[in-house]
């Protein structure tokens, strides 16, 4: 087999939290014209597989970044975008049955697409979703796998064909790891500033062809997939109840600042 | 599987409609109508007055799961140090153990723990387990998971709980992965659904604007993280002699598993750890957090906002905007992609309060704000506003604070 260094990036399409507003009369939602976007972290995600696909062009190997979503037909446009910002391939994981998938459907799902793909090193997530929020489709898919996971990556120190050290800050130490390849990572924000599309991207962007894989493709069970493969269930979605009562602090600077003492000895911390 | 709108009862008033993430929902001839962006996350079926959505033929599998039972505690330490959260894990594990008449278990795998473990009895745990050896040394994942799995498989615990921190973030999936169970994660409460007596786990998504409630189907145990800060830590009345170091005084409580080292081989090679350099910068150790934002105008001003956390006994935050400007460093930033904290006190200065800076403060129990726009959306959802220039007040509550030091 041709000896190419394989990168999975896991990207998911979201809906941009800018638009989300609650109505503090109401206390309802209020959404204008929302869009969906890449999830933030996953940006992080995209560029480090590139970077890696570079560092390794450099040193004379030969690499490849594949981005992956599980997600309605409309999340191929965040799989173009991954194209235009240097991804060489996408892959679209699309079917009705996907829908409503917890941490553990979406990462089995992921984990039957990663199977179909031969060569792959290293799988490359965002550290969590905006709308999920959880963190665990990296942990999840990682053991699925059977293949080591570093969460929360800030800095990738080394990579060989063979094994990675990476530097993550947990709560208040940076650890660093070595681990053998084939591994997963999950990043944040921390660990580079994503460059903007090329023109060359955004050209290979708009003609590229996008597989689409179904569960037939994944030869998945319909019971093991989306909401029924799902153990966590949403039963109820609201929104917070804030009795927000601000008081406002009047005077000259001198009163304002004498008045902010005096609420600070009451809550004992001066 | 599919999601339905009754046809007889939908009155078209479109509130699903503005409750949808996913711009799943249409209003057509005056109907509901769900088209195939809909992810089945259920946010409509309960934004209906009218009851008139609903999810069907989901695959259930019925299990008994009476052979589960008990609330059981992953108690982690870092180098022998328990972590502040397992404690409130523990008075939160308690209410649910009563809740369900049953017992709080905890499970503690950690390196020379004997002497650290007294403080826990003060909690109403029923039993420790304890697996004490120098594999344990280091909180490394894949080792971690195998004495829970072992834990959890053989004592068959109800519920399982553990912190969403960095570690039990990571831990925790992996276990529950290799459980095959459900993991809620970064809950905020939890409650027993008196009726049938399932986990009621609640968390906020979408940045906070919005709190979701999840069960746990098919599968035991009901697993979650829970986010720091959140729970009270409550040690139960009475209870006894909370001075001791002696833990043999609770030896009738402790149980030390009986495992093998040699089956707890790692992938993961350790090279270093090392604290953060500067100053600490675990801001959820805190109880006061004095944030910076771009009010505060560029990176030497910090200082100022150094001086009042010190003088407060706390810790520097800053807003992404400060952090981009590089007026501070990463590790300082709150919010969505910074750190969640929930401080007793957490004093914004020149912050204008974007929802995503909310997303991670507005869970703080008292919220004080300086700003000098009155239109800020800080003051929104502040306890406290202070409509005023920063560089004018800051300087004089930090000296009536070094005044009154001096008094008292
Ligand atoms: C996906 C995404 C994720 C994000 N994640 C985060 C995050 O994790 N954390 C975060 O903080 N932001 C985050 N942001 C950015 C966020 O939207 C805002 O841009 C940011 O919080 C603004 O920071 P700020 O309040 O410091 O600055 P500004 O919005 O510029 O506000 C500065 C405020 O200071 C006041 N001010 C100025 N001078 C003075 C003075 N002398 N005295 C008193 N008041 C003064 C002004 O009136 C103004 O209200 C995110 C954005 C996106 C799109
Ligand atoms: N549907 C999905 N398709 C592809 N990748 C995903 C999907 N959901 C989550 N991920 C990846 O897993 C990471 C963590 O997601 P979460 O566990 O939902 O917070 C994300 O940043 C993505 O990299």
């Amino acid at each position: 087999m041709e000896n190419i260094f394989r990168i999975i990036v896991c990207i998911k399409q979201v809906p941009g939290t800018t638009e989300i507003k609650i109505n503090p009369e109401t206390n309802t939602l209020v959404r204008e014209g929302i869009e969906t976007v890449i999830n933030p972290f996953d940006t992080y995600a995209i560029e480090e597989g590139v970077r890696i696909k570079e560092r390794m062009q450099q040193s004379g190997s030969e690499a490849e970044v594949t981005a992956i979503t599980m997600g309605p037909a409309q999340s191929e446009s965040i799989l173009r975008e991954a194209i235009s910002l240097g991804a060489d391939k996408a892959i679209l994981l699309s079917d009705r049955a996907f829908a409503g998938a917890d941490t553990w459907a979406t990462a089995l799902t992921l984990k039957n697409a990663v199977k179909k793909l031969e060569g792959w090193r290293l799988i490359i997530l965002g550290k969590q979703t905006l709308d999920g929020d959880t963190g665990q489709v990296g942990p999840e898919l990682a053991h699925m796998l059977n293949i080591p996971f570093i969460g929360y990556a800030s800095s990738i120190e080394h990579i060989s064909g063979q094994k990675i050290t990476v530097k993550r800050l947990a709560e208040d130490r940076y650890e660093t790891f070595e681990v053998r390849l084939p591994a997963a990572i999950s990043v944040g924000k921390d660990i580079n500033v994503p460059r903007v599309p090329s023109l060359r991207g955004k050209l290979k962007a708009k003609n590229e062809t996008i597989p689409v894989l179904n569960i037939a493709d994944l030869s998945m069970d319909e019971k093991d997939a989306g909401l029924s493969g799902s153990y966590t269930q949403v039963i109820k979605i609201f929104t917070p109840k804030h009795v927000y009562e601000v008081k406002m602090i009047e005077g000259s600077p001198d009163e304002q600042a004498e008045e902010l003492f005096t609420k600070l000895k009451q809550l004992n911390i001066v | 599987m599919e999601i339905k709108v009754d046809k007889t009862t939908c009155t078209g008033c479109s509130l699903c409609k503005n409750f949808c993430m996913y711009d799943a929902i249409e209003i057509t001839g005056g109907k509901a109508i769900i088209n195939d962006n809909c992810i089945f996350c259920g946010a409509c079926i309960d934004a209906c007055k009218f009851k008139s959505i609903e999810i069907t033929g989901i695959h259930e599998k019925n299990f008994d799961f009476s052979a589960y039972s008990g609330v059981m505690i992953f108690i982690e330490q870092h180098e022998g140090t328990v972590a502040e959260v397992s404690y409130e894990l523990l008075s939160e594990g308690r209410k649910l153990a009563d809740a369900l008449g049953s017992k709080l278990y905890g499970i503690m795998p950690g390196y020379e723990l004997k002497e650290k473990i007294s403080g826990i009895f003060n909690y109403g745990i029923d039993r420790l387990y304890i697996a004490d050896n120098e594999i344990f040394k280091h909180n490394i994942d894949d080792i971690y998971s195998k004495i829970l799995v072992q834990a959890i498989n053989k004592y068959r615990p109800d519920i399982f709980l553990g912190g969403a921190t960095s570690f039990g973030r990571t831990l925790l999936p992996k276990v529950a992965a290799i459980i095959k169970t459900g993991l809620t994660a970064d809950c905020t409460a939890l409650s027993i659904d008196p009726e049938k007596k399932i986990l009621l786990q609640t968390r906020p998504t979408f940045g906070g604007n919005v709190l979701a409630t999840i069960i746990t189907r098919n599968a035991r145990p009901q697993m979650a993280t829970v986010r720091p800060h959140v729970m009270a830590k409550e040690p139960v009345q009475n209870a006894e002699n909370r001075q001791t170091d002696n833990y043999l005084k609770y030896s009738d409580r402790i149980e030390f598993l009986e495992f093998d080292p040699l089956n707890f081989k790692t992938k993961y090679k350790l090279l270093s750890r090392e604290k953060e350099l500067g100053q600490s910068i675990n801001l959820s150790d805190y109880d006061v957090i004095v944030s910076g934002g771009r009010g505060i105008g560029g990176p030497d001003n910090f200082s100022l906002i150094k001086e009042l956390a010190d003088s407060l006994g706390g810790v520097v935050g800053a807003s992404r905007a400060a952090v981009d400007s590089n007026w501070i460093s990463y590790p300082h930033q709150v919010g969505q992609t910074g750190k969640t904290v929930n401080p007793k006190v957490y004093i914004a200065c020149g912050i204008s309060g974007a929802i995503q800076h909310l997303a991670g403060m507005q869970t703080s129990d008292i919220i004080i704000a300086i700003n000098r726009d009155p239109d800020a959306p800080i003051f929104k959802i502040a306890n406290y506003g202070i409509v005023g220039d920063l560089f004018e007040i800051i300087p004089r509550l930090i000296k009536k604070i070094k005044n009154g030091k001096g008094i008292t």
